[in-house]
């Protein structure tokens, strides 16, 4: 079992843990900057008080989307953070404006408030073994493995990132991971370069060339199970950021679940609790 | 400063602010400390492990939402051990909601739970997921009387029914509860519905059809509160669609005692801490002393325009 998933066990709700200082935050966060980054992803800045970022990557927040004469969203919409910055009071999100939550935050513009909730979940955990990680994105999910790459920057962990999506212009954020010194590697659906088989001997070759020992992925159920599958056979563990419909977001409601493997047969998690970010093997 | 305290039977609550059954758990207390209301209210438990319903299972429709949760339950065992104590170092009282599938079962599981810490249970006769096509106790005068009548055999705890909006007896199913020795009704639960994508045509939760909560119910359990609280003389508890403190002020005239906040809690997690607050700044800029004014103070407008009048 993970660390991320131990901290939520039975024995986490025992009375020794009452809280009495909150750590989840809901407050109105004002726009900074809120730009097209192609043309189907929005890069929204908030200017945002320390207590909220004190984050850990993989975590998101609930987002309360506005009602607009286009879209009227009635549940919070799940974000992961993109960034966090408390230097500069700053928390981004990037999105993909594909339904009625994004198309209502789409309509959104700087010096406007957002009500958020957050930081909610598990995030990723890079264990001192893993020295060698390779990142995985495929779509949204770059946004997701963004801050990520700055921790494995921070914590001086060569890395190598491959960001895959369904063509060359909607790539994003490969500076943000070249800056954090990684190496990055692009494919594309266009490109014929992005399926599991090319993938598979991409990253066996990563594996044999650069010690590749830990893997990091989202956005993609098919990657994820191609994962599973090299890292079975090369004994390479790791983590994948999940996503399910949500109501509460913060594991009351008991909406988000999915099944995972353990030694005694599946159980059903919360995504929005002991997730969104899971062990790689354990995600079915 | 204004009193917010009412009682609902033998039950002293500091404030009429509850969370309703299934929109609360011990990770709300990550985002506000859970003694500033009235009361606390568990996810509906059964003595058995239950796994839930398939997903999706939940989705939103306009200004509402539908579940189809399916009462996932980690069974007594665990509640005891885990859950219990975590309340236990709360001073608001802790409300046990049950469920079981046959009135036996009910009142067996009733008389286990009667354990110390506990302040009362609610018995969900309600739950439209749990039994086949939607049907529940609470639908008919008959079988609500007869596992109330059950569970009080098997219990000296308070009893609160939580009844069904999916009932065409609301009154006699109200007044059973009553005379089978229920010490509160909570009226109510959510009402059966269902929604379908019109571009793919799929339904849109895993169990077909789901309970309606949030602000598009609120019109019906308010009537309902308002019928229920004519008709016996036990407090009942006004749920549904409680989202503002106008709200809760329609629910005290509509004759409830108190109230139980759902959805609302998923849309903003503040909301229970933030009505307390705003029902104390009401009572307040009123005049009022207390919530006795407000209980049951819905009355007809001075000049009915009588339907003639229309014509």
């Amino acid at each position: 079992m993970s660390a991320s998933l131990r901290a939520i066990s039975d024995s986490a709700f025992a009375p020794a843990g009452l809280v009495r200082q909150p750590s989840i935050h809901e407050l109105e966060a004002r726009i900074k900057s809120h730009e097209w980054v192609n043309g189907q992803y929005r890069l929204m800045v908030l200017a945002a008080p320390d207590c909220v970022l004190d984050c850990r990557p993989g975590q998101f927040f609930h987002l309360l989307c506005p009602q607009t004469d286009r879209f009227q969203p009635y549940f919070r919409r799940p974000m992961s953070i993109y960034g966090y910055d408390r230097e500069r009071g700053e928390l981004s999100f990037l999105y993909k404006v594909a339904g009625t939550g994004t198309g209502a935050l789409a309509e959104l513009e700087a010096g406007d408030t957002l009500n958020i909730v957050g930081p909610i979940g598990q995030g990723f955990e890079i264990r001192p073994e893993w020295q060698r990680p390779l990142l995985l994105a495929r779509g949204v999910g770059l946004a997701t493995l963004a801050p990520l790459a700055k921790e494995c920057a921070s914590l001086g962990r060569p890395l190598t990132a491959i960001c895959s999506a369904r063509s060359p212009d909607l790539l994003m954020s490969t500076d943000l991971f070249r800056d954090c010194g990684a190496e990055v590697i692009t494919v594309t659906d266009e490109e014929g370069n992005s399926g599991v088989e090319s993938l598979t001997a991409l990253i066996e070759g990563l594996i044999a060339t650069r010690g590749i020992n830990a893997f990091f992925t989202c956005g993609s159920a098919r990657l994820m199970r191609m994962l599973q599958d090299i890292g079975t056979r090369h004994g390479i563990g790791g983590q994948v950021a999940l996503e399910q419909h949500m109501a509460c977001g913060i594991g009351m409601c008991q909406a988000c679940v999915r099944p995972f493997r353990r030694a005694d047969g599946a159980v059903n998690l919360r995504v929005c609790r002991e997730g969104p970010v899971f062990d790689l093997q354990e995600a079915m | 400063m204004a009193d917010l305290s009412t009682r609902i039977g033998a039950l002293t609550l500091k404030n009429p602010i509850m969370p309703a059954s299934g929109t609360f758990s011990e990770e709300l207390a990550e985002v506000f400390d859970l003694d500033c209301i009235g009361a606390h209210v568990t996810k509906t438990i059964t003595r058995e492990k239950r796994s839930g319903n398939p997903v999706p299972r939940v989705c939103e429709v306009n200004g509402a939402m539908l579940n189809s949760i399916g009462i996932p339950s980690k069974g007594a065992d665990l509640f005891v051990k885990n859950t219990m104590p975590f309340y236990a170092a709360y001073e608001a009282p802790l409300v046990i909601s049950i469920s079981a599938n046959t009135a036996d079962d009910f009142a067996r599981f009733a008389e286990e739970v009667s354990a110390p810490g506990v302040a009362a249970i609610e018995v969900n006769i309600s739950c439209p997921n749990i039994e086949d096509h939607g049907k529940a106790f609470a639908i008919r005068p008959g079988s609500t009387e007869d596992v109330i009548r059950k569970i009080r055999s098997a219990t000296h705890l308070p009893i609160w029914a939580k009844l069904s909006p999916n009932t065409g007896e609301v009154v006699e199913v109200a007044q059973a509860a009553e005379a089978a020795g229920a010490d509160a009704l909570v009226t109510a639960n959510t009402m059966l519905a269902m929604a379908i994508d019109s571009r793919s045509g799929e339904i849109r939760l895993g169990n077909v059809m789901g309970g309606l909560s949030g602000p598009a119910l609120k019109p019906i359990t308010l009537r309902m509160t308002y019928q229920c609280a004519k008709a016996v003389a036990i407090p009942v508890i006004g749920c549904g669609g409680i989202s503002s403190v106008d709200d809760v002020i329609e629910y005290l005239m509509a004759g409830a005692r108190a109230v139980q906040v759902g959805t609302a809690t998923f849309i903003s997690p503040n909301t229970m801490p933030r009505l307390v607050a705003e029902l104390e700044a009401t009572l307040a800029a009123r005049g009022l002393a207390s919530l006795d004014a407000l209980i049951g103070a819905a009355r007809l407008a001075d000049e009915t325009i009588t339907l003639a009048e229309y014509a």
